[in-house]
């Protein structure tokens, strides 16, 4: 069941005109224009225990992402193929607003927004993911893990994941006769088969103004959010509104246009921190 | 049918810009006034009235409503009347005096699946509307029934300058409180009357958005009184 | 989900699909509202194999008390799936897609409830998907807007979903499950087009930005004559009451 949220802090109403006033200069808060993201700040192999890791500051909101890696069987009607699971948690450590417990809708959909966009346009070669087809295959599980909110969890968990999905090397392991297979953790091989880079860009509305990577305030006064998924062809390969609000068609296109290009600032962040060009 | 004087329309409907209705069932838009919620556009008048054909009794300060006790507090009664709010009715209106939990037995007065006829004294969305007993006439109904209509129909059981109200009662001889929140009280002496009286009722709430229907439950009704020999 | 077949073609040279639609054309849609007894307002909506009910209750007050918006009422919607809509037996317990679609449909109709009117109540829409078909989740909120309307819950204008795929290259509306199993785009979009907003827009899969535009083109002109079917459905339960009459 949905619930119209109910227990969010309450935003002075003076704030909403402040943020409208400064919007109309083309400035946010921090100098920022409307349609720049926040500084970005990648750093991989954060975790030495997973076989992926890494740290991504967006702004002042922290959000890491871990990459464990198992051996099991393939699914029914996807025998020669890897298995990949994205799983978000929002840990109460992260903000006030958040509570322990199982994840809730928006760690939920945020997870599931994450895969999609990894899954539709094919980011992991999962077929490269099998051991032995039909029987033995990888299992990949992606953990992001929200360490500190202030706004735009979508795009820093995107690039936290992307970031991890780069670092991740498989570890070594041995096959027995008996068919079973165990892994030797501390010896890493291959890293996995990347065919695509992806990242996505939130947009917010508020009153007739689309922004770009809202902070924790401004997505408290957002009207809705729309999140586009981009990959390194400049495709669209995912998207979402998310939000109580509607969008007309003319500021649903303008979302676009502007998630278009700030997705290359995210691209620049992430082609840093690997350390090579994926576009 | 509803005839080209009198349209169903509904929400995302664009209605002329002077069309006349509760402020609770209209919206003004750039080219219109555009209804809330489905209902009757009925342009036989100056100018067209917007009727609404199904909504939510929200209470008014002075309304008469019956309800029902489905609770009970320490000093007081919550009372379902059919509107998003249950009601607060204080002990110490009831009785007119202050209430001495001492000497005063609740369960002795009013009973959970009572229904009361009763005045919405004081109302504002913020906190639960309180009733009052405290009039002539109102207080715990004890006998009839009380048959449940959507609220936007009691206007129509109503009729213009109480046309079918009084032609209700005049046919059938019973005592008829139709209340806004959509409860009506029925008092005959005669239970096949009642039973008419109720189809009646029933009928008008079907068929409240068609015309000629005064007319037509009369019919209804002499032909039952027929059929049932009273 | 089927699974694509080597060799199957699902788009014919002629430009029709594999159950002889065109691109641009709907399933045979049914609509009925008042289907339900207990609750409020209710509604069952059809595209072709998929059936959805949806049933609304309120505004009441909430069971859970502290549940509450001062301002307004707190709305709530669930969608699920009955175990036996699908072709595998669906566990009843929510899965993560029924949680994230409860989401995203209570925040397609959110911008057209008047919920400001009712402080401190709950408006609760319930969906059940009875046999999924593709496109479940627009079809629950074209069912779901019919049941508010038929509830009397008041809103700013009716809203109706669709979705629209890309299939072999070739953008089609009302996506069912055959063409879902086996599309590179799904795009499923509510909106009301009366006050021209749209509430729910996803794109799983592929798109350039040109087909894009294309697909939301295709998706709300199919909107308008969804939202235009709900109007009849809701104006034809009032007309069926007084036929017969004068």
């Amino acid at each position: 069941m949905s619930m119209t949220p109910y227990r969010l802090p309450v935003i002075p109403s003076i704030k909403k005109e402040t943020y409208l006033s400064i919007y109309s200069k083309g400035l946010r808060l921090d100098k920022r224009d409307l349609i720049t993201p926040r500084r970005v700040s990648i750093e991989t192999g954060v975790i030495e225990k997973a076989e992926g890791s890494a740290l991504v500051r967006l702004g002042n909101t922290q959000v890491m992402a871990g990459v464990k890696v198992d051996v099991g069987s393939p699914f029914r009607d996807t025998p020669d193929q890897g298995v990949l699971t994205v799983h978000a948690e929002f840990v109460p450590l992260a903000s006030p607003i958040f509570e322990p417990g199982p994840p809730d809708e928006n760690a939920v959909e945020l997870a599931r927004v994450i895969d999609r966009s990894l899954r539709e346009v094919g980011v992991i070669d999962l077929k490269s993911l099998a051991i032995r087809p039909g029987d033995k295959v990888w299992i990949v599980w992606i953990d992001i893990y929200v360490l500190d909110h202030d706004g735009n969890l979508f795009d820093a968990s995107m690039l936290a994941t992307m970031a991890a999905l780069y670092d991740t090397r498989l570890p070594d392991y041995e096959e027995y006769e008996t068919g079973e297979i165990e892994l030797i953790r501390d010896r890493r091989t291959d890293g996995l088969k990347i065919n695509h880079t992806v990242v996505t860009v939130t947009t917010a509305k508020i009153g007739d103004f689309i922004i770009v990577d809202p902070n924790f305030d401004e997505e408290s006064i957002a009207d809705t959010r729309l999140v586009v998924a981009v990959d390194e062809a400049k495709r669209i390969v995912g998207a979402q509104k998310t939000g109580d609000h509607g969008l007309t068609r003319e500021e649903l296109s303008r979302a676009i246009d502007v998630s278009m290009k700030a997705a290359e600032v995210y691209f620049n962040a992430l082609e840093e921190a690997i350390g090579r060009r994926v576009r | 049918m509803q005839g080209k004087d009198r349209v169903i329309v509904v929400p995302g409907e664009i209605l002329p810009k002077d069309t006349v209705g509760s402020e609770q069932y209209l919206i003004e838009a750039d080219s219109g006034k555009m209804p809330v919620v489905v209902g009757l556009l009925d342009m036989r008048g100056d100018k067209p009235s917007f009727i609404p054909l199904k909504g939510t009794y929200i209470p008014k300060r002075g309304d008469i409503v019956i309800g029902l006790i489905v609770s009970q507090g320490v000093m007081n009664w919550f009372v379902d009347i059919k509107s998003p709010y249950n009601a607060v009715l204080n002990v110490s209106d009831f009785l007119g005096r202050p209430f001495n939990p001492m000497t005063d037995d609740m369960s002795k007065m009013l009973q959970i699946g009572d229904y009361i006829k009763a005045k919405v004294e004081a109302f504002d969305r913020s906190r639960s509307p309180v009733l009052s007993v405290q009039e002539e006439g109102l207080g715990r109904i004890v006998e009839g029934k009380v048959i449940d209509v959507d609220p936007t129909r009691i206007p129509r059981i109503v009729g213009k300058k109480k046309s079918m109200l009084s032609m209700l009662i005049e046919e059938t001889g019973c005592d008829i409180y139709p209340a806004v929140n959509g409860r009506v009280h029925v008092k005959c002496d005669n239970p096949d009357m009642e039973a008419i009286v109720i189809l009646a009722i029933k009928r008008i709430e079907r068929e409240a958005h068609t015309v000629g229907l005064t007319e037509r439950i009369k019919r209804f009704i002499e032909e039952e009184k027929s059929i049932r020999g009273v | 989900m089927a699974k694509a077949v080597e060799g199957l073609r699902l788009i014919t040279e002629e430009g029709l699909r594999h159950d002889g639609r065109r691109p641009d054309e709907l399933r045979p849609v049914r609509m009925e509202v008042g289907v339900l007894e207990n609750s409020d307002g209710s509604a069952l909506v059809e595209f072709g194999k998929t059936k959805v009910m949806a049933a609304v209750y309120g505004p009441r007050e909430p069971i859970q008390k502290y549940m509450v918006l001062p301002d307004r009422a707190v709305l709530r919607v669930r969608y699920h799936m009955a175990p036996f809509s699908t072709s595998d037996r669906k566990s009843p317990a929510p899965s993560r897609r029924e949680i994230e679609l409860s989401k995203v449909i209570r925040e397609a109709l959110e911008p057209v409830v008047l919920s400001e009117q009712f402080p401190r109540t709950t408006i609760d829409v319930f969906i059940e998907v009875l046999q999924a078909d593709g496109g479940t989740r627009t079809a629950g909120v074209t069912a779901a807007s019919l049941a508010l309307a038929d509830a009397g819950i008041p809103m700013r204008a009716l809203v109706g979903g669709v979705a629209v795929g890309k299939i072999e290259g070739v953008l089609v509306v009302d996506v069912d499950e055959v063409e879902d199993g086996v599309g590179e785009a799904d795009l499923p979009v509510a909106a009301a087009p009366d006050i021209g907003l749209i509430t729910l827009f996803q794109l799983n899969g592929v798109l350039t930005r040109e087909e894009l535009d294309r697909a939301l083109e295709m998706a709300l002109g199919a909107i308008r004559r969804i939202v235009d079917m709900e109007k009849e459905t809701l104006k034809s339960k009032y007309q069926v009451a007084g036929e017969g009459e004068e």
